[in-house]
């Protein structure tokens, strides 16, 4: 008897302890969740740091009412009053074409690059440390902004489709090497360990394993790509005079002030866009997840 | 059978490779591109290089004025892309399938953001230098119409993938509108919508680069008044500036990431 309301005393001062304990514990370290803690710093330093962006803003005495005023009339006559003056509407599909051709070409050269660079990229088909090498690569050479690759190659063979797809290389080879490797190195470790044990060099794993398995992924990834590029294109016609109907819209705004044309041009790369978009989108949903 | 199924697939890939080697050889010749020039660009560039295109003692006097500029370029960036994601915010609820109000809305915003998204961040710009001239205004509204776009299409994908079940859970348990937004759709999908914020102040860096050549602001206007009057090692100085800018964001919103998701 005196056992049992000994064991008895024992066990509810255990609980007891136990629960305050834990009380204590919860009282002295509330909960601390680091998820939503760094979501509230960011968007605070967010917040805080676009009110101040509001401040250093080179204004140029803008009045900025008058300015969305004449933006909102200009947008109207662009876009229900366009018409076409310097060139007719065959010359802008030409440009047109000859903007895809752009971005067709530099989609292809960098993803042959990025298909072989990839490989070496991917942590099952390579070491560790030629595949940081390629990635440390990459991070650098998409670190600097497309127009500026453009012009940095347009100085040794000068302005125009060469420079302009040379620079476009650079990030469509970036993007797709990260996608690239990516898609390497979901196949399964066992059948690359398969063929190894059947004495299968480097390149029959690489052509009899990871490219069947992986091949509607790098196409899909190569046609996401090749939409960028368009828009790439346009903008490097624009601002470093590649050609095609970049350079023509560029032309259209900051040399002829024809707002009517500016709309035109914008509705045929809009039309291009959308087309591309929808396609990629099509594939997207067919080929990747 | 088999061999028949091997041969054919076999002459499939022969006829499309085929296809595609004369249509790129095509484009080639159709775009003036030439190959080996393009090859031949990668050693003449990187002599140029190291001839001439790296930051010496003289441009380094440049400095703050360089750096004066890559704050308004990255400022550009952040304001926009913050400004962007709330409207583009409102436009993924309206528009997402999964809390939409009707869809007579979630077809109309759907539209507005593909229209602001379609049309490139060059033609945006070159519409708006008619009036906002060559203000810092100009890009900033350019990136935000464009980032504005593009965020409401990836927030659209963020909502979709919570899905149907909390939502029907909240309607069941008499939760309004209201509620199943801030209760169930924003906390479950904040950190990819954050994600994506991320990405578009790190792409916007670079696309306010290439808008600065166009309008005349921050950064670009500084390399291209450098390239232009050919002093290039003030240029590559501004070059070395922005991939350490870029590197840094990077870090920062990988690091932040890594918190979050």
């Amino acid at each position: 008897m005196q056992i049992q309301e000994s064991i008895y005393h024992l066990w509810i001062n255990s609980t007891k302890d136990k629960s305050v304990d834990l009380l204590a514990k919860y009282n002295e370290r509330k909960p601390f969740n680091k998820t939503s803690f760094a979501i509230k710093i960011t968007l605070i330093a967010l917040l805080i740091l676009t009110i101040y962006s509001f401040y250093t803003f080179d204004y140029k005495n803008l009045i900025i009412i008058d300015a969305v005023k004449d933006t909102l009339i200009n947008m109207r006559t662009m876009f229900f009053g366009a018409s076409l003056r310097n060139f007719t509407i065959l010359e802008g599909i030409r440009q047109v074409s000859f903007t895809l051709g752009i971005a067709f070409l530099a989609t292809l050269t960098g993803g042959i690059s990025a298909f072989f660079l990839g490989l070496l990229a991917a942590q099952n088909l390579s070491t560790k440390l030629v595949s940081n090498v390629v990635k440390g690569f990459v991070s650098f050479v998409r670190a600097v902004p497309t127009v500026l690759w453009v012009l940095i190659f347009a100085v040794s063979i000068g302005l125009g489709s060469t420079a302009a797809v040379v620079g476009l290389t650079f990030h469509s080879f970036g993007y797709l090497l990260k996608a690239f490797s990516e898609s390497f190195e979901e196949l399964d470790h066992g059948v690359i360990e398969a063929l190894t044990a059947c004495g299968a060099n480097w390149w029959q794993i690489v052509f009899q394993a990871v490219v069947p398995s992986s091949l509607s992924y790098l196409l899909a990834w190569t046609f996401i790509r090749f939409e960028i590029n368009f828009v790439e294109a346009v903008a490097v016609g624009a601002a470093a005079g590649a050609g095609g109907i970049g350079f023509e819209l560029f032309m259209a705004s900051a040399r002829y002030f024809n707002i009517r044309e500016v709309g035109a041009i914008t509705f045929l790369i809009l039309a291009v866009a959308i087309i591309l978009e929808l396609t990629s989108s099509r594939i997207k949903t067919k080929f990747i997840k | 059978m088999k061999l028949d199924y091997f041969s054919k697939k076999r002459w499939t890939g022969v006829i499309f490779l085929a296809v595609f080697i004369v249509l790129s050889i095509w484009v080639a010749s159709y775009t003036r591109f030439d190959l080996s020039r393009g090859l031949g660009s990668f050693v003449k560039a990187f002599n140029w290089t190291i001839s001439s295109f790296y930051p010496d003692s003289a441009s380094l006097v440049r400095l703050p004025a360089i750096l004066i500029k890559l704050r308004e370029t990255i400022f550009m960036a952040i304001a926009s892309t913050t400004i962007a994601s709330v409207f583009a915010l409102f436009f993924a609820l309206s528009g997402s399938k999964v809390t939409q109000v009707n869809s007579f809305l979630s077809i109309v915003s759907r539209g507005i953001a593909s229209f602001s998204r379609n049309i490139p961040v060059v033609a945006w710009a070159m519409i708006l230098l008619f009036s906002f001239g060559q203000s810092s205004l100009t890009g900033f509204l350019a990136l935000f119409v464009a980032t504005f776009g593009f965020l409401t299409r990836a927030f659209i994908e963020s909502i979709d993938e919570v899905g149907h079940e909390p939502v029907e859970a909240l309607k069941a348990s008499g939760g309004n509108y209201f509620h199943i937004v801030f209760q169930a759709v924003l906390p479950m999908s904040l950190s990819q919508i954050i994600s994506w914020i991320l990405y578009m102040i790190e792409t916007n860096i670079r696309s306010a680069t290439l808008l600065g050549i166009l309008t005349g602001t921050g950064i670009g206007f500084l390399f291209d008044l450098y390239y232009k009057t050919f002093n290039y090692h003030a240029a590559s100085l501004v070059v070395v500036v922005i991939v350490i800018a870029v590197f840094f964001i990077e870090f920062l919103s990988n690091y932040i990431r890594r918190l979050i998701l």
